[in-house]
C-alpha cells in the first residue's frame, strides 16, 4: 500500500496537522511519503524526515509560491501519477480541504472527510468519522483507488522519530485555469504570546463578554489555571483580542485538556477548532445556545459572576 | 451578469436527525431548512445584482421537496430556481454530487457561481471545489468580502493564517463565509412573489448526466457501519444559582484538572 | 390579615388601542388579498380549504377576490411550530371539511382510533380506575398530533390555492371607519432596543375585504379585537396551562388515560383543578401531558414542575420505563366556555374562529373538531357575503356565522358544559358531584349559573408546594432550561423583548410568575426595599404558552418565526 501524506506548511513550518496524519500513516503501514509543494521549500521538505517521511515528493516552483489549492490540485494529480499512490491523505484546513476535493474530481476518486479515526479492517482502509452531532460514529469506504481521506484537524498527534529523508522532484503541467486565480495579498500571522496550540489549559471568549473589556474575565480565569486566552472569530472581528488567538474553523485549531468557554453559543465555526478538547466547560447565560450539547459541564449563567468565583475558587484550591 | 447560487437544503437542526438504519444513510424525511450559509450567498448574489444588473439562479440537487428552500432565495430575490431530482441520485457520494451539478452549472452558463461555506449535515462539506475542477474554473473559497467587477472577482478570504486577498476573472466559483454579509428577511411582497417565478425540475438525464455517473454507481465511497460513539461520559448543565463555581471547581478537582 | 395580593392589580404597561391602527403603508405597497386568515392552526387551515374548495367551484367569485383569494399568516417557521394539544380529536369535523375527498381525508397522519380508555383518580401511592364521566367518552375518536396535522393541512390549503406565509407575525389589526380591514404584519430585524438593525425589515399592511381571526389562545389581535368591538363575553376569559412531552417507550400503551387528583390538591382553598393525559401514539411513543387551571392560588404552583411529579407516581413510571423524552412543549387553553365567548362571532369585516372564539370545550377536552368545523363555517360566512355581492365591512355582516355556531351542534355541546369548569371552583368532590349532575342532566342541573374570576384575581398564598418538586434527575424528569431547548426555541437573543408585565410588583407576583412559567422567562430580583421587586425577564426562552396573560401580563408576538418549533407534539 502506497499513502502520500500532503504537508502542507507556512512561514518554512510544516503544519502540526500533516505531521500527525504523516504518523498515522505510518502506524498504517506500507510505503509512505509525504508531499510538499510550494516555492524554494527544499528544506521544508528535508524536515519532514524528523517526523517519519523517508521519502518526500516535492513540487517547486513559482507557480505554487502562494498558497492557493488549484495548482496544488494539478501538482498532487502528477505526484499520485509518478508514485503510484493508492492513497491520499490530507489534514484538514482551509487550504487542504479545497485541494483534496479539487483532487477528488480530476481523479474522480472517493473522498471521505472529517475522520477522527483510519484503520486497517481486513486489509482495507476504513475511516472513522462522527456524523450527526456527533451522535453517531460512521464507518466509511472507498471503492476505488486512489482514496483521499480528508482527516479532522488535531485528530492525530506527531511523532519525532528523527530520521532523514529522500527527495523526489516531480514536474507538473499546470492546467490553464489552475492559475488564473492570483494572490494579491497574502495573510501574515500576527504572533503575539505563547501558541494556543501548545496549551493545556485554554480559556476562550466569546460575544457574551459583552465588550473587549470582558477579557479581563477571561484572562484572570486563564491566569489561575494557568492556561492560554484564545477567542472566538465573532470578537476577533470586532477587535476584542487579536487574531492569533481566533480558534474555529477559520482560526485555530486547538485541543487542550481542558476548556473553558465563556459567553461561546457553540456554533460550528467554532465548534471545530476545539471539539477534541479533553474537556469541555461552557459559561453562558443563553439555555438554548448549542454549546450545551457537547460541553462536558454546562453553567447557565451571568459569567461576570461565575468566572471571577471560579478564578478566586482555583486560586485557592491551587495555594 | 448571471450568477448561479447552489443551495442545500438540510435536515433542520431541530428535527430528530437520524440515519435510516435500511441504507445507511442519513434520513432526509425530516423537515428541511436552507443551509444557512447557503442564504448568505444569495444575500451575496442579489447585491451582486443590485449593483450590476443581471440575474440571479439558485440551483439545488435533492429530492422534489428541496423545492421548499429554493422558494425562500426566491423569495428574497432570485430570480429562477432549477432543482436537478433523481431517484437516481440517491446516493450520491461527493464524485458524483460534484459531476451532476457541474453539469447543471454548465447548462446555466453563469458568469459566477457561488457556494455556501458550511453545510451542516453529512455532505457537502467541500463540494465548491470539486465543482470548480470540473467547470474548470478559477476558484476562491471561504471569502468574508468579495469584490466583484464586470471581469473580475477579489475575494478576502479567512486562512488559519489571517486574510488572503485573491482575485480571479470571470468566470469564476467562490465559496462565501458566514462572516460576509447579514442576509436580508423576504418582505411579504417578495414570499408571495416567489410562487409566481420560474422554478424549474429536471432529471438527470435533462442535464446530460449518464446513469453510472449518478447515485450508488457514480459514487467512489460508501458507508460500512454505524456504531455509537465512545461515551464521552455524563454531560452535566445545572443553572448558577450562587454555588455553580463552587460545583465547578469541585468537579474540575475531581477530574485532576486543577 | 394580610392584604391579599392579586396579580391583576399590577397590570402589565400595554392598552389594547395600541393593536388597532389604520393602514399607513400607501395604497400601492399594501398587500391585497381576498380574504386574510390569521393563524395556521386548525380553525385557519379548515378555512383556507374551505375557501379554496369554494373558490374552485365558483371561479366567477375568485375574480372578485383579486390576484391572491386567500392568504394565511403563521407567525411559528411553518404551520406547526407553535401548535400543541393532547390529541384525542373527534373526526367528524374533517369528514365534513373534507366531504368527496377521500383521498385529501385518508392523508390526515394519525395515530389510530382510540384503541380502549381508561380514567384513574390518582394518590401519591395508587392509582384508582374509575368509571369515565359522560364527557370522557372517546370511542371512534382518533389520536392525532396537532403540530403533524396542521402540516399536512397546510399543504392541503396552498394545494387548494392559499398563500401561506410563515414566519409573520400579525401585530395590528387594521382598522378604517369602524371595519376590519386587514392587519399589519411584524417588523424583522430590530435590535434590543427596538433600533433597526442592518437587515430591518418593516412590516407591510395586509388589506383583506374579510379578515378570519384563527389565533388560538390568547391571540394577540383577538384580545384587543374583542376589546375594541365590545364583543367581550358575558364572564372574563380564562385559561388552563399544559405542559407536553412526547416519550419513545418499549412498551406500547394500548388505551388512552386520563388522570384526576395527585399531584393536584383537592380543597377548594386552593383551586387546583387539573388532571393529566397519556395518550399512545402509534406502538413505540407516548404523548403525556399536565393542565391545570390558571386560577390557583398557590405561587409556588408550577406546571411544568407537576408534570414532573407526575412522572415519578409508579403508575406513570411504569409507562415510561426504558424511555426517553423526545419532544416538550407548553400551551394554554381557553377555558371559559360557553359563558365567555365573544357576544358576537363577527364584526364589520371580522369573524373570529376556533379557539379565539372561545370555542373549547374542556369538560370533554374536545377543542380541535371545534376549530375545524368553525373554520369551514367561517369560510361559507366570507365567501357567501362576497358571492352574494354584499359589503362585508357592514353591521351585522356576519350575524348569520354566528348563528349558525351558537345555534349548531357547537354551540349545543358547549351550552350543556358551559358550567362544568366554574363548579370545580368548590373543589373536587363538590365539583365533581356538580359535574356529574351537569353531565347527566345535558346542563339543565344545578340551574344556579356560575362566574368566572379573572385568572390575574387569584389572591396568591404559599405553601411551600415547591419542596415537594422533584429534583430534575436528567432521564425521567427534566429542568425548565432542558425542556425549553427540547422545544426548539429559535427566539433570536438579541430581538425587542415581547412581553408586557409591570417592571415593579411584590414579591408575591414576581415569584408566582417564576414558578408559573413554563420556560424560566421571569425572575423576581432583588428587594427594593419598598416591599416591591423588579422583574427580570428573558424573552427568548419564551415558548409563546400565553400564561401571562392570563395572570398579569400581556404576551405579544415576538419576531415571525421566533419560539418553539414543535414538530410532535
Amino acid at each position: 500500500m502506497t499513502t502520500l501524506v500532503f504537508l502542507e506548511h507556512n512561514g518554512g513550518v510544516i503544519q502540526k496537522g500533516g505531521l500527525g496524519v504523516l504518523a498515522k500513516a505510518l502506524a498504517l503501514g506500507g510505503d509512505v511519503a509525504g508531499v510538499v509543494v510550494g516555492h524554494g521549500v527544499a528544506d521544508v521538505a528535508a524536515s519532514a524526515g524528523a517526523f517519519g517521511a523517508g521519502t518526500v515528493y516535492v513540487v517547486d516552483a513559482p507557480a505554487f509560491e502562494a498558497p492557493l489549492p488549484q495548482p496544488r490540485v494539478d501538482a498532487l494529480e502528477a505526484v499520485v501519477a509518478a508514485s503510484g499512490a493508492e492513497n491520499v491523505f490530507f489534514a484538514a484546513s482551509v487550504l487542504s480541504a479545497d485541494v483534496a476535493a479539487g483532487l477528488s474530481a480530476r481523479l474522480d476518486a472517493g473522498i471521505n472527510w472529517d475522520l477522527t479515526d483510519l484503520v486497517l479492517d481486513g486489509g482495507q482502509l476504513v475511516g472513522k468519522r462522527p456524523a450527526l452531532g456527533d451522535t453517531v460514529l460512521v464507518d466509511v469506504g472507498w471503492t476505488t483507488t486512489p482514496r483521499i481521506a480528508l482527516v479532522r484537524s488535531g485528530a492525530f498527534e506527531p511523532v519525532e522519530t528523527g530520521g532523514s529523508t529522500t527527495v523526489h522532484d516531480v514536474a507538473v503541467t499546470l492546467q490553464d485555469f489552475s492559475t488564473a486565480a492570483q494572490m494579491v495579498e497574502q495573510a501574515h500571522e500576527q504572533a503575539s504570546g505563547p501558541s494556543i496550540e501548545d496549551a493545556d489549559v485554554i480559556v476562550a471568549g466569546g460575544r457574551g463578554l459583552g465588550t473587549a473589556d470582558g477579557f479581563k474575565l477571561a484572562e484572570e480565569l486563564a491566569a489561575a489555571l494557568g492556561g492560554a486566552v484564545a477567542a472566538t472569530r465573532a470578537v476577533v472581528d470586532a477587535g476584542w483580542y487579536p487574531y492569533s488567538t481566533q480558534v474555529g474553523q477559520t482560526g485555530k485549531s486547538v485541543s487542550p485538556k481542558l476548556y473553558i468557554a465563556l459567553g461561546i453559543s457553540g456554533a460550528i465555526q467554532h465548534k471545530v477548532g476545539m471539539q477534541n478538547s479533553g474537556v469541555i466547560v461552557a459559561i453562558n447565560k443563553d439555555p438554548n445556545a448549542p454549546i450545551f450539547d457537547f460541553a462536558d459541564f454546562g453553567v447557565v449563567g451571568d459569567l461576570n459572576q461565575v468566572a471571577p468565583k471560579l478564578a478566586e475558587l482555583v486560586r485557592a484550591r491551587k495555594a | 451578469m448571471k450568477v448561479a447560487v447552489c443551495v442545500k437544503q438540510v435536515p433542520d437542526a431541530t428535527s430528530a436527525r437520524r440515519i435510516d438504519a435500511s441504507t445507511n444513510r442519513l434520513d432526509r424525511s425530516g423537515e428541511g431548512a436552507i443551509n444557512a450559509t447557503d442564504i448568505n450567498a444569495v444575500e451575496e448574489a442579489l447585491r451582486i445584482k443590485e449593483a450590476h444588473g443581471g440575474e440571479v439562479v439558485v440551483v439545488s440537487f435533492g429530492p422534489a421537496r428541496a423545492l421548499d428552500s429554493l422558494r425562500k432565495a426566491l423569495a428574497m430575490g432570485a430570480d429562477r430556481a432549477l432543482l436537478v431530482s433523481d431517484e437516481a441520485a440517491a446516493g450520491s457520494d461527493l464524485v458524483a454530487t460534484s459531476y451532476a451539478i457541474a453539469k447543471a452549472l454548465e447548462r446555466e452558463g453563469a458568469d459566477l457561481v457561488l457556494f455556501g461555506q458550511q453545510s451542516s449535515d453529512s455532505d457537502g462539506a467541500v463540494l465548491w471545489s470539486a465543482v470548480a475542477d470540473r467547470l474548470r474554473r478559477p476558484l476562491i473559497s471561504q471569502v468574508a468580502d468579495l469584490g466583484v467587477d464586470g471581469s473580475s472577482v477579489t475575494g478576502k478570504r479567512q486562512t488559519e493564517f489571517g486574510y488572503d486577498v485573491i482575485s480571479a476573472p470571470l468566470p469564476a466559483v467562490v465559496a462565501v463565509s458566514d462572516a460576509i454579509n447579514e442576509p436580508r428577511y423576504p418582505s411579504l411582497k417578495g414570499i408571495m412573489g416567489a410562487k409566481s417565478k420560474p422554478a424549474e425540475t429536471v432529471s438527470l438525464a435533462d442535464i446530460g448526466v449518464e446513469s453510472e455517473r449518478a447515485g450508488t454507481s457514480g459514487s467512489r465511497t460508501t458507508v460500512l457501519a454505524l456504531s455509537p460513539p465512545p461515551s464521552k461520559g455524563d454531560q452535566i448543565k445545572i443553572e448558577d444559582d450562587g454555588s455553580a463555581a463552587e460545583k465547578l471547581v469541585d468537579w474540575l478537582a475531581e477530574k485532576k484538572l486543577l | 390579615m394580610a392584604s391579599e395580593i392579586r396579580a391583576a392589580d399590577y397590570p402589565p404597561p400595554f392598552s389594547s388601542a395600541e393593536v388597532i391602527a389604520a393602514p399607513t403603508d400607501a395604497p400601492d405597497e399594501r398587500i391585497e388579498v381576498g380574504v386574510l386568515v390569521v393563524g395556521g392552526g386548525p380553525a385557519g387551515l379548515a378555512c383556507a380549504i374551505r375557501l379554496g374548495q369554494l373558490i374552485e367551484a365558483d371561479p366567477a367569485v375568485a375574480e372578485r377576490l383579486g390576484d391572491v383569494p386567500v392568504a394565511l399568516v403563521d407567525k411559528g417557521k411553518q404551520p406547526g411550530s407553535h401548535l400543541l394539544s393532547g390529541a384525542v380529536m373527534n373526526p367528524r369535523a374533517v369528514r365534513r371539511l373534507f366531504k368527496g375527498r377521500p383521498e385529501q381525508l385518508e392523508g390526515i397522519p394519525t395515530y389510530g382510533e382510540v384503541p380502549g380508555e381508561g380514567v384513574y383518580l390518582l394518590t401519591r401511592k395508587r392509582a384508582l380506575r374509575i368509571p369515565p364521566p359522560p364527557t370522557l367518552r372517546n370511542h371512534g375518536n382518533w389520536i392525532i398530533s396537532i403540530s403533524q396535522m396542521c402540516r399536512y393541512l397546510a399543504e392541503q390549503a396552498e394545494a387548494g390555492g392559499t398563500f401561506v406565509l410563515p414566519e409573520t407575525a400579525a401585530d395590528r389589526l387594521l382598522v378604517d371607519h369602524g371595519r376590519v380591514v386587514g392587519i399589519r404584519s411584524g417588523d424583522k430585524g430590530r435590535g434590543k432596543e427596538g433600533e433597526p438593525l442592518g437587515n430591518f425589515e418593516p412590516g407591510a399592511d395586509i388589506v383583506a375585504k374579510v379578515t378570519v381571526l384563527a389565533e388560538g389562545t390568547a391571540g394577540h389581535l383577538t384580545g384587543a379585537a374583542l376589546d375594541h368591538f365590545g364583543l367581550n363575553g358575558r364572564e372574563p376569559q380564562i385559561w388552563e396551562l399544559g405542559v407536553k412531552e412526547v416519550w419513545r417507550v418499549p412498551k406500547p400503551l394500548r388505551k388512552i388515560v386520563h388522570t384526576m387528583g395527585w399531584p393536584l390538591r383537592k380543597s377548594a382553598r386552593y383551586r387546583e383543578f387539573g388532571g393529566s393525559w397519556l395518550y399512545p401514539m402509534g406502538d413505540d411513543m407516548v404523548s403525556l401531558g399536565f393542565v391545570v387551571g390558571l386560577d390557583y392560588r398557590d405561587l409556588e404552583l408550577s406546571a411544568h414542575d407537576l408534570l414532573q411529579e407526575f412522572k415519578t407516581h409508579s403508575f406513570v413510571r411504569a409507562i415510561l420505563d426504558g424511555g426517553e423524552r423526545v419532544a416538550w412543549g407548553a400551551k394554554t387553553i381557553t377555558s371559559g366556555g360557553w359563558h365567555a365567548m365573544p357576544r358576537s362571532l363577527g364584526a364589520p369585516g371580522l369573524l373570529l374562529a376556533g379557539e379565539s372564539a372561545g370555542l373549547v370545550d374542556l369538560a370533554r377536552l374536545k377543542g380541535v373538531h371545534y376549530a375545524i368545523e368553525s373554520g369551514r363555517l367561517a369560510a361559507e360566512a366570507a365567501f357567501g357575503s362576497l358571492q352574494r355581492g354584499e359589503n362585508p365591512g357592514r353591521i351585522g355582516a356576519f350575524d348569520g356565522y354566528d348563528a349558525e355556531v351558537r345555534n349548531g351542534y357547537l354551540g349545543k355541546s358547549l351550552h350543556e358544559v358551559r358550567n362544568m369548569r366554574q363548579a370545580f371552583e368548590k373543589g373536587f368532590f363538590v365539583g365533581g358531584g356538580l359535574a356529574s349532575a351537569m353531565t347527566v342532566t345535558k346542563g339543565k342541573l344545578p340551574p344556579k349559573e356560575f362566574h368566572n374570576e379573572p385568572n390575574a384575581a387569584a389572591p396568591l398564598l404559599r405553601t411551600d408546594r415547591a419542596a415537594k418538586y422533584p429534583a430534575p434527575d436528567g432521564v425521567l424528569t427534566f429542568d425548565k432550561l432542558s425542556s425549553v431547548f427540547a422545544a426548539g426555541n429559535r427566539t433570536r437573543d438579541d430581538q425587542p423583548n415581547h412581553v408586557r408585565v409591570e417592571q415593579r410588583v411584590p414579591r408575591d407576583v414576581a415569584e408566582m410568575w417564576a414558578w408559573m412559567c413554563p420556560a424560566q422567562v421571569y425572575e423576581a430580583g432583588e428587594d427594593n426595599g419598598d416591599g416591591t421587586v423588579d422583574v427580570k425577564v428573558t424573552p427568548s426562552n419564551c415558548v409563546q404558552c400565553g400564561a401571562i396573560t392570563a395572570r398579569g401580563g400581556r404576551l405579544t408576538p415576538p419576531e415571525g418565526g421566533s419560539g418553539p418549533e414543535y414538530t410532535q407534539t
